[in-house]
């Protein structure tokens, strides 16, 4: 809106994002699951500045000791020691870094090739679009964890690697989102009048189609963020992502889980940071999506 | 009618078509090839003393391809290069124990989850529909390993009250007849067999739970929001303009439409099941085809992997396939749309 207009028009139109921010807002739990993401969000950044120690480092004397807040516990630990005392909040800390940064890799790489085969297939003719749809539709058929270590298996464990199965099981969701977004805004009577004003199909779907169907991408990008997380620890649990030395919360898991009996809070404590991650992402996934659905109506 | 059977059996064949190609390509990639497949044509020539027949070589990929569908139509997957067992076989051993337990966790989730689903909506807005969808979101949200863990920490370890490993008391022995260890009991003629009913059951507990709780969460939900809008229907009113009773309107009326999107999403389910089989069957030691084919994984018994994909993704798009018939017959709008 110019200056211009704005001297005769007094009332200022919020943009769509303020109006989503507003509808966010309404939802208490929403906020605070933000609050919580943000809060692991820094500590993944900040990993090497709130660390105690080396997450790779161990304290032979200091085997499975609690955490601070038990008798037995030391301060220095403040989470306690795992199975050949390396501490496990240090370990932690730099697994929400490894974890968060593998997740967003992994959303990266499939939300793009996601996307991309979407509008291609939107905008593409019939046969184009059902090979791209079939291949999908296998993706989708296939477990998606299976096609994961299947796909391990076969190009070997490891982080890269888990990495891109991953990612290739996330594709057919941004695919099918894209596609049934645009294929729905594309009935609709601006994009005729677009078509009818003579824009090309790139112009067309730069400037009226595409911020049409930011929302349901963007549900679907913090979906994804949480699958990524919980394949990916899934992936490291099995022993076919992140291999032991790497503090991956899956890996720390497998770990220790064999110490179940003796050491109980090296199996709780590990999987409480995963379950408040996901869960904070899921709530805000879920706040998103009622603002978002809000502003339709 | 029959169009749209035939047009569901076309998609179908475009899937396993695809999936074959799939597994015909992984299997290239596997460090002895796809020989694994023929093998057992050239067993004479082995026996002999020359060198594996390499048809890839030798012939163009593409009757390649047909040989190779040829041998999986007739259900030769090769053999286990660990073991030298059939593939197909040993499938059909550990298979139903993964069915077993996937049922027995599709039921659980079922049985609580419809129910709950009917109460939030009914009761929508109200603070227990509010606890019921925030306990489906730390449900959705459980990793199930830890989740598992934690239930072994609890009941097993703590409290003493399940077994951890395996599907039944090793006292027992039990002959496999449809390899379903709760029918297999039954079926048993030994003195024990009630005994060993109850043990199988007592053994399928955690696990079913452990493997039921996200197909809970994602039930829930779909079906408060499936009764929400079909509550909201015009022929509700009506129903209730004519005076029918609440539990009339819930159960007769509206739960009738809202089982259409409910019976989509227990499709989605069978991967789900087949996913969370793979944990589960690890932690629980439970001799299921999801610990079979990650203890091929781990051996690298490449023939294993390409089989175990091939009969588990076969049996989720035949599932799917079934579903999809099923889904023309509940719904006459589907039957009048295609």
């Amino acid at each position: 809106m110019n200056t211009h207009s704005q001297f005769y028009q007094q009332t200022k139109i919020p943009s769509t994002f303020s109006r989503w921010w507003r509808h966010y807002q309404e939802n208490k739990l929403a906020l605070l699951a933000l609050v919580i993401f943000t809060l692991i969000a820094l500590v993944a950044i900040f990993a090497s500045l709130l660390a105690s120690y080396d997450p790779a480092v161990q304290f032979t004397d200091f085997i499975h000791v609690p955490p601070s807040w038990y008798e037995l516990g030391e301060s220095r630990f403040i989470l306690g020691t795992d199975y050949i005392g390396r501490d496990i909040f240090s370990r932690l800390v730099f697994g929400a870094q490894l974890t968060l940064s593998l997740a967003s890799a992994v959303v990266l790489l499939s939300g793009t090739i996601g996307m991309f085969l979407g509008v291609v297939s939107s905008f593409a003719n019939y046969w184009i679009d059902s090979l791209i749809m079939r291949f999908m539709d296998f993706i989708l058929a296939v477990p998606s964890l299976l096609l994961a270590v299947v796909i391990v298996a076969v190009i070997g464990p490891g982080l890269p690697n888990a990495i891109y199965a991953v990612a290739l099981v996330l594709i057919p969701h941004f695919v099918l989102i894209t596609r049934t977004a645009i294929k729905h805004e594309k009935n609709k009577e601006y994009v005729t009048a677009m078509l009818l004003d003579g824009a090309s199909k790139s112009r067309l779907f730069i400037q009226s189609i595409l911020p049409n169907i930011l929302p349901p991408v963007i549900v679907q990008i913090t979906l994804a963020f949480s699958t990524a997380i919980l394949e990916i620890a899934a992936l490291g649990f099995l022993g076919l992502g992140a291999q032991p030395p790497h503090p991956e919360w899956g890996t720390i898991l497998s770990e220790s889980h064999h110490y179940i009996m003796f050491a109980p809070w090296t199996v709780t404590i590990p999987g409480l940071a995963i379950f408040f991650t996901l869960l904070s992402i899921n709530l805000v996934g879920d706040g998103l999506r009622d603002a978002m659905d809000n502003e339709k109506k | 009618m029959l169009l749209i059977v035939v047009r569901q059996i076309i998609n179908f064949a475009s899937s396993f078509f695809v999936l074959s190609l799939f597994t015909f390509g992984i299997a290239h990639l596997f460090p002895e090839g796809i020989d694994f497949i023929f093998s057992h044509n050239s067993q004479s020539k082995l026996l002999l003393g020359t060198l594996p027949i390499n048809g890839i070589e030798n012939s163009n990929i593409v009757s390649v391809y047909f040989q190779y569908i040829g041998e999986i139509i007739q259900g030769n997957l090769g053999q286990s290069s660990v073991r030298g067992t059939s593939i197909f076989s040993e499938f059909w051993i550990y298979f139903p124990a993964t069915l077993e337990l996937s049922i027995v966790a599709l039921l659980f989730a079922v049985s609580i989850g419809i129910p709950l689903g009917i109460l939030a909506a009914r009761l929508k807005n109200k603070w227990q529909d509010k606890l019921i969808i925030s306990t489906t979101l730390v449900g959705y949200s459980m990793p199930i390993f830890w989740w598992a863990m934690l239930l072994v920490m609890l009941f097993s370890l703590w409290l003493g009250i399940t077994p951890v490993a395996s599907r039944i008391g090793f006292e027992f022995d039990i002959l496999p007849v449809t390899g379903f260890m709760l029918i297999d009991t039954l079926l048993s003629t030994q003195e024990y067999s009630t005994e060993a009913f109850y043990s199988a059951l007592h053994h399928l507990v955690l696990p079913a739970i452990v493997l039921g709780t996200i197909p809970l969460a994602v039930i829930t939900r779909s079906t408060r929001s499936a009764m929400i809008s079909a509550l909201s229907g015009d022929y509700i009113l009506s129903a209730r303009a004519r005076g029918i009773s609440k539990t009339q309107e819930v159960w007769k009326h509206a739960l009738r439409n809202a089982l259409i999107p409910i019976i989509t999403v227990l499709g989605l389910q069978v991967s789900v099941l087949i996913t969370g089989s793979l944990i589960t069957e690890t932690i629980f030691s439970w001799p299921g085809a999801g610990k079979w084919l990650l203890e091929a994984v781990y051996r690298r018994d490449f023939p294993v992997i390409h089989g175990g994909i091939l009969a588990i993704a076969s049996f989720v798009i035949v599932t799917h396939l079934l579903l999809d018939i099923v889904m023309m017959f509940v719904d006459p709008k589907l039957r009048r749309n295609a």
